[in-house]
């Protein structure tokens, strides 16, 4: 269990976007400059508030893409047909836009720096996001854990981060990316689309007998069935921390 | 499937965000509302379902509209949440007790 630690009074603090960055078919991440930001952990999100002319306001939660730099965050947000915050943020948002932000929040599904022990990352569609920020923490704090990534994504248009990803792995820095296409995988691919599966997770990942941290993310139906395959395998259910955001049959 | 505008009684905002219709999200997506509440993170902290005694994190509930929690293992309701501008109702009815790591003084 993470420590309890003590927080503060949690409060809305104002946001400016400092750049907008297309990151694949829908999806953008918004960078952010957030004066007074705490810093955070990889993992952790934001609760996001926007307010319309007429008053009229809405929030959302968003996970954080980034390693901590500073009071600057970085937010991926996909585009969800017909929403009603996502549209505006991947489409309409530009650099100089001001909004509010309330965190870092959440303190289970967090990856620290200085735990030494093997990682097993599974995300589907954009439950990539709250990982690619293990990723980058990894990096960012010489961090030696060895990290082994599985990405499930509906078709190779929605890859989130396709060049940095490749480029982390190809560093041979003790990171393993496998891709996994549910819809349909691009031409010479050794494995067909479809959804994952218990053979492509024991390739993909570690042995139960290493006993990773794992962390998995994405819509409803992929958590559960990940987390319902890593236990068939043998996994420890008490090293299998999820967490579940989206739309099902969305990106995924 | 769409984003839910979350009409609720906090003035038409959404609670915890990523709100979606027909989807449950878990307990992650409460931190922020707790978070305003309580001093420690309470989604990382140990709740005991008083309906089947499981114990877990709270991270894992299940939580609907945003603002309903509940077990995983048995879906009673272990805890909800309602906002207004200026207050916030807590109902923990549903969790027989909770536990928090406190770090032991160096």
């Amino acid at each position: 269990m993470a420590r309890a630690a003590v927080l503060g009074r949690l409060s809305w603090r104002v946001a400016t976007v400092a750049a907008v960055r297309d990151e694949a078919a829908g999806a953008r991440t918004i960078v952010l400059d957030v004066p007074g930001w705490p810093g955070h952990a990889a993992g952790q999100h934001v609760d996001l508030r926007l307010t319309a002319a007429d008053g009229y306001s809405t929030q959302r939660s968003y996970s954080i893409a980034s390693a901590p730099d500073g009071e600057r965050i970085e937010l991926t947000v996909v585009s969800i047909s017909g929403g009603e915050v996502s549209p505006y943020l991947t489409e309409v948002a530009e650099a100089g836009d001001q909004m509010e932000v309330r965190g870092p929040v959440g303190g289970w599904f967090v990856w620290q720096p200085d735990a030494p022990d093997p990682v097993f990352l599974l995300g589907g569609g954009s439950g990539l996001v709250p990982l690619m920020a293990m990723i980058r923490s990894r990096a960012a704090a010489g961090s030696r854990a060895e990290f082994r990534l599985l990405y499930s994504v509906r078709d190779p248009s929605l890859v989130l981060y396709r060049y940095e990803l490749r480029e982390r792995a190809a560093e041979s820095s003790g990171l393993s990316v496998t891709c996994a296409f549910t819809r349909s995988a691009p031409p010479g691919s050794a494995r067909p689309a479809g959804q994952i599966d218990a053979g492509l997770i024991a390739a993909a990942g570690w042995p139960p007998a290493r006993r990773p941290a794992i962390f998995a993310c994405g819509p409803t139906g992929f958590v559960e069935a990940a987390a319902n395959l890593l236990v068939d395998l043998g996994h420890d259910p008490g090293r299998i921390k999820t967490e579940r955001f989206g739309p099902s049959g969305g990106t995924l | 499937m769409s984003e839910s505008p979350g009409a609720g009684p906090a003035g038409g905002s959404t609670f915890g965000g990523s709100t979606l219709d027909g989807s449950t999200l878990d307990g992650n997506v409460l931190a922020g509302a707790l978070g305003e509440i309580f001093a420690a993170d309470i989604t990382s902290a140990l709740g005991q379902c008083a309906s089947c005694l499981r114990t877990g994190p709270l991270a894992e509930t299940r939580v609907y509209s945003g603002a309903v929690a509940r077990c995983p293992a048995c879906a009673a309701v272990v805890l909800r949440i309602v906002r207004a501008p200026d207050r916030a109702w807590l109902d923990l009815r549903g969790l027989r007790c909770i536990q928090f790591a406190i770090p032991a003084d160096q």
